[in-house]
């Protein structure tokens, strides 16, 4: 596992210090790639909600793009058509999508396995179809743009723009550095160790006493919850507000990124994210200018990419790292 | 002798396959009990049953006044009974203090538990940061039984716990069971290995398909090994 053989010191020191480094790279990345990361640390998050119940309980959702969508169209849609402001429409965001994990989880927590990827794929896609078939307001396909006047914050004299590039990388970085710190706290926590000990054997720890289906529970809900805050946030920072983001795809990515970083690390899931974000976005690049010949989809090398990935680092970059050489590593 | 665990008229079935068919079992305080029969005449289901994973059809499973049949599977052990399963099924991936703690965390028991636990199990003190994964077969089985204990449970169920042992390792589980005999707990043990019970049960129930055929106190054992062949076909 895990947080309980990590020494105190090395672990603090190794979050501060990534946060830290996220902090300084405000100041020094160019413009594009500054953009770029602060979309990476918004989706970070939400691997990391991801990360919560496939990492750490062992539950495989194929359906985690209805939190993240929950908080998305529930934060994105009173400010569009009720002109909310940011604080009551993240708030929405946040709720839509605990409710929605709380309903799922009391359903989709009577299956296991196999069955419990089905179910919760397929909540997501009526969710997906909701989404299209409440047309007149979600705009289906084309999707919802917030105003940039509404995408600011008043605190007294200050004025939070966040579509000003600083103030959105640095709303994103807090939002990362508080679900880093919530998910650090929860893992090394007593209910961290039974979630754990539940992916390792639920009917053991039955034996010894614990509720699973509660703790379970508790864990669809939280990581439903931070999916929610991730999606909240994406509506308010980039003003985009899409169906593509409730599709499969969505739902399969924070897979991919927890599993290239390594799944039941708490860092893994920013490394997957950075990892497959420049992957995708670097490799018609990289072709075009050693390739140029190349006649296939540029996503050719990602999956030639992510299969050398899974060849030398089987448990993710993270997950080896802890494996091999970090036993520490949260 | 007052009853530490009554079961009265257990029947318990897998879907449509009955495996226990009024069972009745009556498990004296500081008592090794052990179960005796041939394989599939439901002993383990009968430990199942008690620990609430095969849910009763009916009869009762009474411990201290409360029937522990009517109880959900995770509030049987806060109600003061440990299982030890078969083949230990320990948490792999964790440490040994970790395991050890899951345990602990489970009655809300503290340190004065864990230290008392140790005091039996002291190989495990020096294994404290090992993976349990990595102990050998004999070190699982102590910490299956240590992390059971870490319960401070009234009765302690277990399951062939000398299976695939050496044999320093089944004397050290036998002065264990022993010990904790001695300190008021009251166990059912289901065990293949016939001189492990004659060493250390004080009563044998046998079953046969599903049903208690016979009770005898061990020394009824000790003088008419035909006993055991008749049940178990083996001595």
């Amino acid at each position: 596992m895990s947080g309980g053989r990590s020494a105190e010191g090395p672990v603090w020191s190794l979050h501060v210090g990534v946060v830290a480094g996220l902090l300084l790279l405000n100041f020094v990345l160019p413009d594009y790639h500054h953009g770029v990361f602060a979309r990476i640390l918004v989706l970070a998050v939400f691997a990391m909600g991801y990360n919560l119940l496939f990492g750490y309980v062992g539950l495989l959702s194929l359906g985690h793009a209805m939190f993240f969508a929950a908080g998305l169209y529930g934060a994105g849609l009173p400010m569009v058509h009720l002109g909310w402001g940011v604080p009551a429409a993240f708030s929405t965001g946040i709720v839509c999508g605990l409710v929605l994990a709380l309903a799922v989880g009391l359903l989709a927590l009577r299956t296991s396995g196999v069955a419990f990827m089905i179910v919760t794929m397929m909540f997501a896609q009526a969710l997906a179809l909701a989404v299209l078939y409440f047309g007149q307001w979600t705009r289906g396909d084309e999707g919802l743009v917030i105003a940039q006047a509404q995408r600011s914050l008043d605190l007294g004299p200050w004025r939070l723009d966040f579509t000003d590039p600083a103030t959105r990388y640095l709303t994103a970085l807090a939002l990362f550095a508080i679900v880093l710190s919530a998910t650090l706290a929860i893992v090394r926590s007593r209910f961290g160790r039974v979630l754990v000990a539940i992916r390792e054997n639920e009917e053991r720890t039955r034996m010894l006493g614990y509720d699973t289906f509660r703790n379970k529970l508790s864990a669809v809900v939280i990581s439903g919850t931070i999916c929610a805050a991730a999606g909240a946030t994406y509506a308010i920072l980039f003003g985009y507000v899409g169906s593509s983001f409730a599709g499969i795809q969505y739902s399969i990515l924070p897979l991919l990124w927890v599993l290239l970083g390594g799944s039941a690390t708490t860092l893994g899931p920013l490394i997957g994210t950075l990892l497959m974000y420049y992957l995708v976005d670097g490799s018609n690049d990289v072709l075009k200018a050693w390739l140029p010949d190349w006649r296939f989809s540029h996503l050719g090398v990602v999956g030639l990419a992510l299969i050398l990935l899974v060849l030398f680092f089987p448990r993710g970059l993270l997950g080896t790292l802890r494996q091999r050489w970090a036993g520490w590593l949260p | 002798m007052t009853a530490a665990l009554e079961i009265r008229g257990l029947h318990c079935a897998y879907g449509e396959v009955q495996v226990l068919h009024g069972l009745d079992l009556t498990l004296e305080k500081s008592e090794v009990h052990c179960l005796l029969g041939r394989n599939g005449a439901g002993k383990t289901t009968t430990l199942k049953a008690i620990m609430g994973l095969v849910r009763a059809t009916s009869g009762s499973v009474v411990l201290a006044g409360r029937d522990l049949a009517a109880l959900p599977a995770h509030d049987v052990p806060k109600a003061g009974v440990a299982y030890v399963p078969q083949g230990r099924r320990l948490f792999a991936e964790m440490t040994v203090a970790e395991n050890l703690e899951i345990g602990l965390m489970a009655r809300g028991r503290g340190a004065a538990t864990r230290d008392g636990v140790l005091q039996l199990f002291p190989l495990l003190r020096e294994r404290l940061g090992q993976r349990s994964g990595t102990l050998s077969g004999g070190e699982q089985q102590m910490l299956a039984m240590a992390r059971a204990l870490c319960l401070e449970p009234e009765v302690l169920l277990l399951d062939e716990p000398t299976e695939g042992l050496q044999p320093s390792m089944i004397a050290r589980i036998r002065e264990t069971v022993a010990t904790l005999k001695g300190r008021g707990v009251s166990t059912i043990l289901v065990e293949q290995r016939i001189d492990a019970v004659l060493s250390i049960a004080d009563r044998v129930t046998f079953i046969e398909n599903g049903r208690n055929r016979d009770t005898v106190e061990i020394a009824t054992l000790r003088g008419d090994p035909a006993l055991v062949r008749r049940y178990v076909g083996v001595g």
